[in-house]
Parts: C-alpha cells; structure tokens; sequence
C-alpha cells in the first residue's frame, strides 16, 4: 500500500519540487528564497484546499492509513512510563488488544487499546488489530483491576469492527462483547474513551462506554464498516463510499449526535505526518477531560455515565404519527380514486 | 435406412407450458420443510407449532404467534407504542419503516408489555424476523430499556426472545450501535437488583442483539437449530476462506462450546420457562 493517496498527489509533488529547490539552493548557494516563498504559499492554500474538504469515505482511508500511530505509538508517547500485562487468565494472550499500567500526568492510569500491525509480519502476529474473545476478556480483566486499585482508565480504539472468525465465534464472542459493555457501565472509576482510527460497530463499543469520548480528527465511528454496509444495500462493497457519506460517521456528524465530547485536531495532512504533534494534541484534551472527570464523586460519575447512554435514540410515540397514517390513508384514497379515473380513460 | 432409427431417441419428449401453474399443490395448503424438504399440511404445522413433523425443525414464526403460544391466554398488556425517526436522514429508511409496518402490522421489529406466564407476572419482550430483519435501531433499544425500567420498579422476572435479531439497524448508524450499550445498561441495573432475565435465542439471533443484551440472561435457552452468533456465517465464511464445521453458529453447535444453558423445544418452552420462573418465585403465589 503507498502511504500517499491519489487525492494528494498534486500537494506530494509540489512538495517534492520544494525540497529540490531548497536542496539546489543549498547546493549552489544562490538567492532563492523569494521563489521558494511562493512555492510554501502556494503548497499552504493547496493543503488547505485538499485537507479541509476530505469526504467521509476520504477520513475512513486516513484513518486507515498504514503510518498512522497505532495503540502502542500512543502509549509511548502519552505515557511516561508503561508496563504491558497480558492475558486473559483463561485461554491466551490476544495480541490483537495491549493493555497495561501507565504513568498519565504523574498518576497512573490503566490502558487498554486494539493494536494494528505496521507490517504484513506484525499485522498477522495481532490479527489486525482484530480481538478474539480472550482479548475483549483480557480488557475486562485490567479493566476490573483498574476500579479496584482506583485508577482511571483510559482506552484507545482503532477497530475495523468484531472479527468474522470461526474461532472468535466458537468461543462466543457477541457473549463476551455483550460482557465488556455490561462491566464497564457501572465500574467505578472515570473512564476516558479515546476513537484514534477506527470505531468500527462492537469490537469499538466493547472497549467504547465511557464517561468521556474524544475522536481524532480523521477517525470514524459507527455500527458498520462502509464496506459491510454498501455490500449489505447494494450488494457491492466497492461503493463504499457512498455508504460512507450516509452512516454519518465523521467526528464533525458524531459532535452534533452528541455521541462524543471532543475532536482531536490532527496536524493537517493527518496524524501520520506528525507523531508527536498529534500526541501532544491528543495529550491536552486527555488532561482536560481527566481533570473534569477526577472532580466528580464516583457515585454521580456513574449515574451520569448510565444517563447519557439511556438518553440516545430517536423515536416518538405513536399517537402523534397516527394523524400522520391518516394523511397516508388520504393519500392512498387520492392514488385509488386516480387508478379509477385511468381506467375510465381507457 | 437403419440409421435413421439408430437416432431416434427411446422416449417421447413433452412440451411443458411454462404459463400453467403446478396443479395440486397450492401455496397456502402446504410447506415445503428447509431442513429435510418433506411436504407438510399447513393444518398439520398449526397443530405442531409451526414445528417439521418429519425432523424436528423449528420453522420462525411470527411475534404475534410467538406472543400466544407462551403467555396465559388474555393477560398481555402492551407498553406505549413507538415509532422510529430517521436521525441520519438515511434516504429510504421511512419508505422501508412503512412498508414494513404494513407488511407486518407491527410498529417496530418488537413486541413487547407485561404479561402472565403460568400465572407469574412478567415483563416479555418478542423481536419480530419480518420487521427489517428483527434489527435493533431507537425502537427496539427502547422498547427493550423500558421493559427491564419496568421490571426493575415492578420486582419482575424479564422475558425475551430475541428471534430474528438480524442485528444492527445500520439505517440508524451510531444511534443503532449505542442502542446495545443502552439495553445491556439496563438489564445491568436490572441484574444488580438481583432479578431474573431469561433470554431465549430463537432463529436466528446474531450481531448486535446477541452482543448486547441476549446474552446477559440469568438463564439462555435456544431453540433448536437457531442460528445463534455475532459475525454472520457467509462472512465468516468469506473473510477466513475456510470451509465453515457442520452446524457452524447453531443453537446445537453454542451448546456444545458452552455459550447456553439449554436448548428447548417450541412445544416445551412454556412449561421450562414456567418451572425457571416458579423457582425463582418471590413473594407471588403460584
């Protein structure tokens, strides 16, 4: 996979004339600058113009993108110091889901995130990121440590969607996602959710309730992958994006569902063109929200966690669309009474 | 001279007319069976609840059907009936929510109030296949979260049979995936009050609605041969490229690797579940 896209190649050549430009200039020591001040203006406007109009289905490749800072990545540059425990005390370790104590703004703070490979080797050894049941029950596991030791956690998510696995079937995994959802509502400790690539249906909702969900810039998240939705409506993946347009996942639709409490801004481009400036971004909302978070008794954290979650849906009750079926029932009185007047026209 | 017979195939071929439909066996009388393709009478299934004489199999019934064969005749009161919005704006979804009312009757993919099972008070809920696959959007997660409110307020037993859980209703994106967030928080609350949710698994229960409430009954029972699973089975099959285990994702094959309690049959389900709830009698006499 290249780690530009085609969307941007106009900008990568542009940039690649200035880098010879200022090589040139280096080499033969000649007054360019007034040139090459043009060109940063003019590769400025065209970032701007390519990265401020990205389509839903252009953010769901950013976030897929294979330089994207993945779990660990974050956890580097988040934590001052980390130690990775593993399994699930049952079956296995899942390499696809780390977890681990961390040190977060001098405090320590429980993690746990799905972790991508960078390349084919590592993408096998973690299954790309995809969890089997022990994963999710290794999550739950530190999960349940964090409340008892009283640590905040913290969870970073970047999952295509649940694993369409023989294995992860036949060891239950809509039982254990069902589980981790159940537990982690009412644990007693803040919990800060963080959708760093992709939130894709249970396998992100698994590790996802929260008091607190922050969302990269170029991430989505929603109850289908585009692809498994555009197969599903129109029986062909490839117009994924199209079905991305429609899910509404982008963190802009997600801020006014109210589903999340804060964009992450990425460095323009996306977060892979800058590591640490994304961490860093991503490292003051934490705080922010942590510090909110750490204020609230744990009893009134809890019950206001529960309340925003029985709050979502979008329904009425009947009595105000039964007006609306009579309308219908007009309708169909106006579209019989038409048919007859087309046959008296035979 | 000879060769000319040599030819001459040994049969006499009949022009079949196309236009002229089979003689004999009208739709409505009979059902062909998708397990074993014995040719039932439809008066025949009525009497074995919709259940193949010649193997056993479980063909899905409606929730209206469902909803009489299990509660004590006359003692089901339904809660306040809902309907969806289309918070998307999905193009198409209130076409598909209408016709799908039409079709079935129902206001939503649930049928779901409080009703008397062997003369206990109980809350039941009902996913109905024929209503957009039985997916869980608003409604349903609703619906579901009211009745174990109910159950919570009221010291009841919770009921449901999550039959035709086709999962999420993607019409409804995010809303629809929080939607399992929202039910299983409810049975949690329901749990912690130390009540009893039996969750039946009938054909077929995957994706969202068995990775969310279903699966945290006190008690899970299937139906014989209910497809039971997160992942649906072509994609699994599709993805892994490997031939699927016979019975892949049945109730038979769930049972086996530990992830239910039993497996009933239709005709039998009233009585297990009126003996779960006897056990677990409180207060009320039987």
């Amino acid at each position: 996979m290249s780690s530009s896209f085609e969307w941007e190649k106009p900008l990568i050549e542009l940039e690649e004339r200035i880098k010879e430009l200022k090589d040139f200039i280096v080499e033969q020591n000649i007054d360019f600058s007034a040139e090459l001040g043009e060109l940063e203006r003019k590769a400025d406007e065209l970032r701007k113009s390519i990265y401020e109009r990205l389509t839903p289905w252009q953010r769901v490749l950013m976030a897929r993108h294979p330089k994207r800072p993945t779990t660990l990545d974050y956890i580097k540059m988040l934590f001052d110091d980390f130690i990775e425990l593993k399994g699930d005390r049952t079956y296995r370790d899942d390499k696809a889901i780390v977890g681990g104590i961390g040190i977060f703004n001098g405090e320590p703070v429980t993690v746990v995130g799905h972790q991508k490979g960078r390349d084919t080797k590592e993408n096998i050894a973690r299954n790309f990121g995809l969890p089997h049941p022990e994963g999710y029950r290794k999550a739950l596991r530190l999960m349940k440590q964090a409340e008892k030791f009283g640590r905040p956690i913290i969870t970073l998510i970047d999952v295509v969607g649940a694993y369409p696995g023989i294995e992860a079937e036949q060891r239950g995994q809509g039982l254990v996602i069902a589980e981790c959802i159940e537990q982690m509502s009412f644990l007693r400790v803040p919990i800060l959710c963080v959708i760093t690539g992709e939130g894709g249906s249970g396998g992100a909702l698994a590790i996802g309730v929260g008091d607190r969900v922050l969302m990269l810039e170029h991430a989505w998240y929603s109850v289908i992958s585009p692809e498994m939705c555009a197969n599903i409506l129109w029986k062909d993946s490839s117009r994924a994006s199209e079905s991305a347009s429609l899910l509404k996942l982008t963190p802009t639709d997600l801020m006014k569902f109210k589903m999340i409490d804060d964009v992450v801004t990425e460095p323009l481009g996306g977060a892979h063109r800058d590591h640490e400036v994304t961490a860093a971004q991503l490292r003051a909302s934490m705080k922010r929200h942590l510090a909110i978070l750490k204020k609230i008794p744990i009893e009134q954290l809890v019950e206001q966690r529960l309340e925003r979650y029985r709050q979502i849906g979008h329904f009425q009750e009947k009595i105000i669309t039964e007006t609306l079926s009579n309308i219908n029932n007009f309708n169909d009185i106006d579209s019989e009474l038409d048919c007859e007047v087309d046959e008296a026209n035979e | 001279m000879l060769r000319v017979f040599r030819n001459r195939p040994k049969f006499a071929t009949v022009k079949v007319n196309k236009e002229q439909p089979k003689k004999g066996l009208p739709d409505n009388l009979w059902k062909r069976c998708d397990q074993c393709a014995s040719m039932i009478y439809n008066k025949e299934l009525a009497k074995t609840l919709n259940v193949c004489s010649e193997c056993g199999y479980h063909f899905r019934i409606s929730a209206k059907e469902r909803l009489g064969l299990m509660v004590d005749e006359g003692s089901f009161e339904p809660f306040v009936p809902l309907v969806s919005k289309n918070p998307l704006n999905f193009p198409g979804y209130e076409a598909k929510i209408e016709k799908a009312r039409e079709e079935t009757g129902l206001d939503d993919a649930i049928i779901i109030g409080t009703a008397k099972i062997n003369g206990f008070s109980t809350v039941i809920g009902i996913i109905d296949f024929s209503f957009m696959g039985g997916s869980m959007g608003s409604v349903v997660g609703e619906q579901l979260t009211r009745g174990f409110e109910y159950a919570i307020e009221h010291q009841l037993p919770v009921v449901t049979f999550s039959g035709g859980g086709g999962g999420a209703r993607m019409h409804e994106g995010i809303f629809s995936l929080m939607q399992m967030a929202k039910t299983s928080q409810a049975r949690g609350k329901h749990h912690r009050a130390g009540l009893l949710y039996i969750s039946v698994l009938t054909h077929p229960t995957m994706g969202g609605i068995y990775a969310s409430f279903a699966s945290l009954g006190d008690i899970i029972i299937a139906e014989p041969g209910a497809l039971i699973g997160f992942a649906g089975p072509r994609i699994v099959e599709e993805t892994t490229r490997q031939k699927l285990p016979t019975g892949f994702q049945t109730a038979e094959f769930a049972l086996e690797n530990g992830m239910l309690d039993l497996i009933v049959n239709r005709s039998e389900m009233k009585d297990y579940i009126g003996r779960l709830l006897t056990y677990h009698a409180r207060d009320e006499v039987v």
